[in-house]
């Protein structure tokens, strides 16, 4: 029974880890990244490693899902630039 | 080499990882048990040196090698992505125009920004204590600048963000770790020994050199976090292409 906080944190990490796999658009995608961030966070303060859950929180949850987010951008941008240029 | 004889070098590759790495798995103690060789060890040396925190003994003190090449792997990436994001001669630079931003949205951000890096500096600052240390924090102040850019527009960023005073910021940090190394060196002990004097159990000026490390580690992952952050805001928010139909290297 005492080992229901870490299988719960699992699942929750599994569950979150196959969404961000099966979703394909990148924005959404990003923000699934960072709910799995959030997930291994708990897992890893539920395993007793709060450092590690801080750092896990700090760059897997907001630094890599915004980095995500402005490549998208960048992306798109392009995409919508060349297609002006077609129009006109 | 042809894709077969590639494909083969890969399935040796593979098996002879797999049997490796289950043999490993295999010597390794059960989850959750009693025995913990090495913790014990690590924590009784992190008491004999008066820091309360651990984790923080073994990755600034025990083992701050280690964390050197780590700080050196971050710093090396950072250096990657200013290189390969530079403005090259045949991009345009467009300021963009300030966007509208809603009232909840700002109001949120600038109560969140000075408590986001204040908690920052405090889990820099308390690295030898409590969970935390120069990454963890450095990560959070980095963040909590960004918040203005959420709050008000890219301008105001710009303005706090002097990106050449934060590139400098990021190698006097990564000098900064060197420098006290050499310090033990000079002071007679080995590179990054922990020469300075333990101070009292449980404050703020224990635990030697680790509050110094966690510090220089925290300018260092603070400024690097902002120019890589930069950097890509820079490509994705300022930045133009140039013109499709322009011969290649038409502008060199």
């Amino acid at each position: 029974m005492s080992e229901l906080p870490v299988l719960l944190g699992l699942l929750f990490v599994a569950v979150a880890a196959t969404a961000t796999v099966l979703v394909r658009d990148p924005v959404r995608q990003s923000f699934l990244l960072s709910v799995l961030g959030l997930a291994l966070a708990l897992l890893f303060l539920l395993l007793h490693a709060p450092d590690v859950a801080l750092s896990q929180l700090a760059v897997g949850s907001a630094l890599t899902p915004l980095m995500v987010l402005l490549s998208v951008r960048k992306v798109r941008r392009r995409a919508r630039d060349e297609r002006r240029e077609e129009q006109a | 080499m042809s894709r077969r004889v590639r494909a083969w070098v890969l399935v040796l590759g593979g098996l002879g990882f797999a049997a490796l790495f289950a043999a490993a798995c295999a010597g390794l103690p059960h989850f959750g048990g009693d025995l913990h060789p090495y913790g014990d060890r690590a924590v009784r040396a992190a008491l004999l040196r008066h820091t309360a925190n651990a984790v923080a003994s073994v990755n600034f003190d025990q083992r701050a090698f280690d964390t050197l090449g780590e700080e050196s792997i971050l710093f090396g990436a950072v250096l990657g992505t200013v290189v390969l994001l530079r403005q090259t001669r045949d991009e345009n630079r467009r300021p963009p125009a300030p966007a509208p931003v809603a009232a909840p949205v700002r109001r949120y951000a600038r109560l969140a920004l000075p408590v986001t890096l204040l908690i920052g500096l405090y889990i820099v600052a308390h690295g030898q204590l409590s969970p935390g240390g120069g990454f963890q924090g450095g990560v959070v102040v980095a963040t909590a600048l960004h918040l203005l850019y959420i709050a008000v527009d890219y301008r105001a960023l710009e303005r706090i963000r002097p990106v050449g005073l934060y590139e400098v910021g990021d190698a006097a940090g990564e000098a900064a770790y060197l420098l006290v190394g050499t310090g033990a060196l000079v002071a007679g002990a080995a590179f990054l020994a922990n020469v300075l004097p333990y101070g009292t159990f449980n404050t703020l000026s224990s635990g030697g050199t680790v509050p110094v490390l966690n510090a220089a580690i925290g300018v260092e992952v603070a400024c690097g976090v902002v120019v890589l952050l930069a950097r890509f805001l820079d490509q994705a928010v300022e930045i133009e292409d140039p013109p499709a139909d322009a011969p290649e290297g038409a502008a060199k």
